[in-house]
């Protein structure tokens, strides 16, 4: 029993991404040919300094960090769907992305700078996720219990985000933390990315290369102890790796929600729950969306659209036809 | 392969003791097979035999070595466990998971070889699965699912598989090819520790039984074990053996 020959799939993996940020680098509110695309990346002397400084310190920056935002985002909800095994398991719905963005905010208000942002971040992203697990995992332990106990952990962090805002100084932090709340990639520049970055790349490059074993997650706790492999530490590992990726993404680009449900989802229809193929998958197909998404966000009107409001258009009516499609809660 | 359990205790934290001193054996190739009322502690048994649980006092050796001091990978080298097989949501194919059985074997940063995936399907093969193989394991039937387990628990080749309930839910005919399947591995050296609801299952195919009686339990070959008045003692039916046929003709 051979394993199928992947190679055309892998290849159209590694362009899809390629292809969608080669795109969005021609489209905004000026076009660009692809040719001078092309001159502006290879640093030709001809170009115009314009379209150079548009290509290279305005939208390349922004569509690196769309694609490890996408990327992480997307991994991240992937991999807390199979810890929890529940399909509804995502940033969003666990209270990790709340408490994410309670750690920003706070950070925030205190001027701690970037690595602050970062660190903060993580950290009440993480206290948010254990407090989800220990509210919602019980002996009762029905699929939907863990989603209600996110819910209110992360509508807990939600209002302690307004206290935030309650008590920031109107003239110069509200602005800040609200406008960054509401998820914009517009703030990338080179600067962040150094910052953020690391931190992405990390969590995705752990799940990637563990991810056959990620095949483990869902089991019943003697099934996966029975295999002899260290499940606690599996589980550990991973919940910091998700975590990770989602506070990084937050404290650079705000809270944009639903690709972590979104984009798992579509590669479980194609590929199934293999993770040794779903890994690659979430990872290619979250990257491209959220160039795509944030391409439309920043050329489609004339002011650029939050795009946390762009991915909830598209996500709320998908997670609704999941609910009645997998009948789970 | 040699388990010897002498004198098990176990009581759940802070609460009632479940086990009290229960000790067997089992040598290579045998089938064992444990009894008694639902709420007896037939799980329970098989979770502190395996070191899943921990014993209150009491111990649990595999060929002379204590299981609680073995490491996970000897320990789950020489075990494999089959759990109910409740209808699975998992959308992997059989055959993938299968291949989980052997995650102990497996590098953390790879995955199962060629090789790894051939053996797997000589497996199903041998077991009659093979045309499962890429159907996904949440459309399976329950008999079905319980043969999968079962491979998957076989292809670490482990010396001793515990089971729990592997004939519970199914139709007769797979009953009868779960306990066949059991009753084969003695060929190969590989012992067998199941728990079940039918008493008629221990007579047919295990060689021991171990049953629960109130707190005790009584162990033995299994027509010693499986007698009319321990089936009353036990379960509270009074039944008539006849052969490999138990009647139950009515309650206490």
């Amino acid at each position: 029993m051979k394993e199928k020959n992947h190679l055309l799939s892998n290849i159209i993996l590694i362009i899809l991404p390629i292809l969608t940020a080669l795109a969005a680098l021609m489209l905004g509110r000026i076009f660009i040919a692809p040719s001078e695309v092309f001159s502006a990346l290879f640093k030709d002397p001809d170009i115009k300094p314009l379209i150079l400084m548009t290509v290279t310190q305005i939208r390349l920056p922004r569509i690196l960090l769309a694609l490890l935002a996408g990327a992480g985002l997307s991994v991240a909800g992937c991999v807390f769907q199979s810890l929890f095994d529940n399909p509804l398991a995502t940033p969003d719905t666990l209270g990790v992305a709340s408490g994410a963005s309670f750690g920003a905010a706070l950070a925030l208000l205190l001027h701690l700078g970037m690595v602050g942002v970062q660190l903060t971040s993580f950290t009440f992203g993480l206290v948010a996720v254990v407090l989800t697990f220990l509210a919602g995992s019980g002996k009762s332990k029905g699929m939907s219990a863990i989603v209600l106990s996110g819910i209110m952990i992360g509508s807990l962090f939600s209002s302690l985000v307004s206290l935030i805002k309650f008590v920031a100084d109107e003239e110069s932090e509200l602005p800040a933390i609200t406008y960054w709340l509401m998820g914009s990639l517009s703030g990338a520049g080179y600067k962040n990315l150094i910052f953020g970055a690391p931190a992405i790349l990390f969590g995705l490059i752990v799940i990637y290369l563990i991810r056959w074993k990620l095949n483990l997650l869902p089991l019943r706790e003697e099934e996966a102890v029975s295999t002899g492999v260290n499940i606690k530490a599996l589980r550990v590992v991973t919940m910091l790796c998700a975590t990770l990726m989602t506070a990084s993404v937050i404290s650079m680009c705000g809270q944009v929600g639903w690709v972590g449900l979104l984009i798992p989802h579509m590669c479980r229809m194609m590929v199934g729950s293999n993770h040794k193929r779903l890994i690659p998958f979430s990872i290619s197909i979250g990257a491209a969306f959220m160039v795509a998404v944030d391409t439309v966000a920043r050329s489609a009107t004339a002011s650029e659209i939050p795009i946390s409001i762009l991915t909830a258009i598209i996500g709320a009516p998908f997670f609704i036809y999941l609910m009645r499609r997998t009948r789970l809660l | 392969m040699i388990l010897d359990v002498n004198k098990l205790n176990y009581s759940y934290p802070h609460g009632p003791a479940v086990l009290k001193d229960i000790s067997f054996n089992l040598g290579s190739g045998e089938v064992m097979a444990v009894l008694g009322p639902n709420g007896a502690g037939k799980t329970t048994l098989l979770k502190v035999t395996m070191g899943v649980l921990k014993a209150s006092s009491g111990r649990c050796t595999i060929d002379g070595e204590d299981i609680s001091k073995l490491s996970p990978k000897k320990l789950w080298s020489k075990i494999s466990y089959v759990p109910q097989s409740k209808l699975s949501t998992s959308s992997l194919s059989c055959l993938d998971m299968i291949l989980l059985g052997l995650a102990g074997k497996i590098n953390s940063f790879s995955s199962p070889s060629a090789e790894d995936r051939k053996s797997a399907y000589e497996l199903m093969k041998e077991l009659k699965i093979e045309k499962l193989a890429e159907k996904k394991c949440d459309a399976l039937s329950g008999g079905e699912l319980q043969m999968v387990l079962i491979a998957r628990a076989l292809i670490s080749k482990p010396k001793l598989l515990i089971l729990d309930e592997p004939e519970s839910g199914l139709d007769f005919r797979n009953q009868l090819i779960v306990l066949d399947t059991m009753a084969k591995l003695k060929d190969d050296g590989i012992s067998c520790i199941f728990n079940t609801h039918y008493p008629e299952h221990a007579l047919m195919r295990a060689d021991k039984a171990l049953l629960f009686i109130d707190e005790h339990t009584v162990f033995g070959h299994t027509e010693d074990v499986i007698t009319e008045e321990n089936i009353e003692r036990s379960f509270g039916v009074r039944a008539r053996i006849e052969d490999d046929y138990i009647v139950p003709l009515s309650v206490i």
